[in-house]
């Protein structure tokens, strides 16, 4: 990792960020915008910059985009 | 489809799996039964991709079990924003997002002291750095020692620098995801307001 990496980790993401509560509570309909190929940041504000900051979050994140996305592929 | 709360509409299958979970009797029961399969089916897929270890199956199934606790007594938050499958999976995959980064962090000693970040602030003095970057990460030294709470310093350098997973930190602090991430984002708010009052454009 670069110290410029560092320093994004360090600083995290700049504006506006979801809290974690309020990231979870979104998740599901964030993960569905993004799968109906619409403006999911424009449907839940503050998401992505809570999820580029919080791996925790980010990680529950790709998990259930990769969850959902992969079953409707097989469906 | 059918109106539901909040402007949102719900689809056929979804108004099916709350009718089944609220309904009495073995309906209800055999409901529960296929939510917990499904829930299960998360919770293996996500334990999967994070941790293939030995006893990988029971945290799964430890996993499915509170999340369909959780499931069942929020019932009445499910807002139709999404099918209810999506929404339910959430709570599995949290659950065993959590018990696995536990997991894989059981027997590791967690780091919250500021030596990573010497390091780290030595090094960008080094010859060849980017100067610019090189003048950032000093100031950022100076800033994180002086802005900051030895409580805010110390989950800063455990997540940001040490690789603590959250959920992990939280448990050994005694606090929760969302706690820890509040003290982060102060920091990190700190540190900005900081970096600004100085000239710097991270």
């Amino acid at each position: 990792m670069s110290d410029r990496d560092r320093i994004s980790r360090i600083l995290g993401p700049a504006g506006p960020e979801l809290t974690c509560d309020e990231c979870f509570a979104e998740l599901d309909r964030y993960v569905e915008a993004e799968l109906a190929g619409e403006d999911a940041d424009a449907t839940v504000p503050g998401m992505r910059p809570h999820l580029q900051g919080c791996p925790a979050c980010g990680e529950d994140h790709e998990s259930l985009l990769a969850l959902v996305s992969g079953e409707r592929k097989n469906s | 489809m059918t109106p539901a709360t909040e402007g949102h509409t719900l689809d056929t299958e979804s108004r099916e799996w709350l009718a089944r979970l609220r309904a009495t009797g073995s309906e209800r029961d055999q409901a529960v039964a296929e939510l917990h399969a499904l829930l299960l089916r998360a919770a293996r897929f996500e334990v999967r991709r994070r941790a293939p270890a030995a006893d990988a199956d029971d945290l799964a199934h430890q996993s499915a079990d509170d999340a369909l606790v959780a499931v069942l007594a929020k019932l009445d938050d499910f807002r139709g924003a999404s099918r209810f499958t999506t929404w339910a999976y959430k709570f599995a995959l949290l659950e065993a997002g959590v018990r696995t980064r536990r997991r894989l962090w059981q027997d590791r000693q967690v780091s919250i002291d500021s030596d990573r970040w010497e390091l780290i602030a030595d090094r960008s003095a080094g010859p060849g750095e980017d100067a610019e970057t090189a003048e950032l990460l000093a100031a950022l030294r100076v800033a994180i020692e002086e802005e900051l709470t030895p409580h805010q310093r110390e989950v800063l350098v455990a997540i940001a620098l040490n690789d603590v997973p959250i959920d992990v930190l939280a448990e050994r602090l005694d606090s929760t995801r969302g706690a820890v991430y509040k003290t982060l984002h102060d920091a990190r708010q700190k540190l900005r307001r900081r970096l600004a009052a100085e000239g710097h454009t991270p």
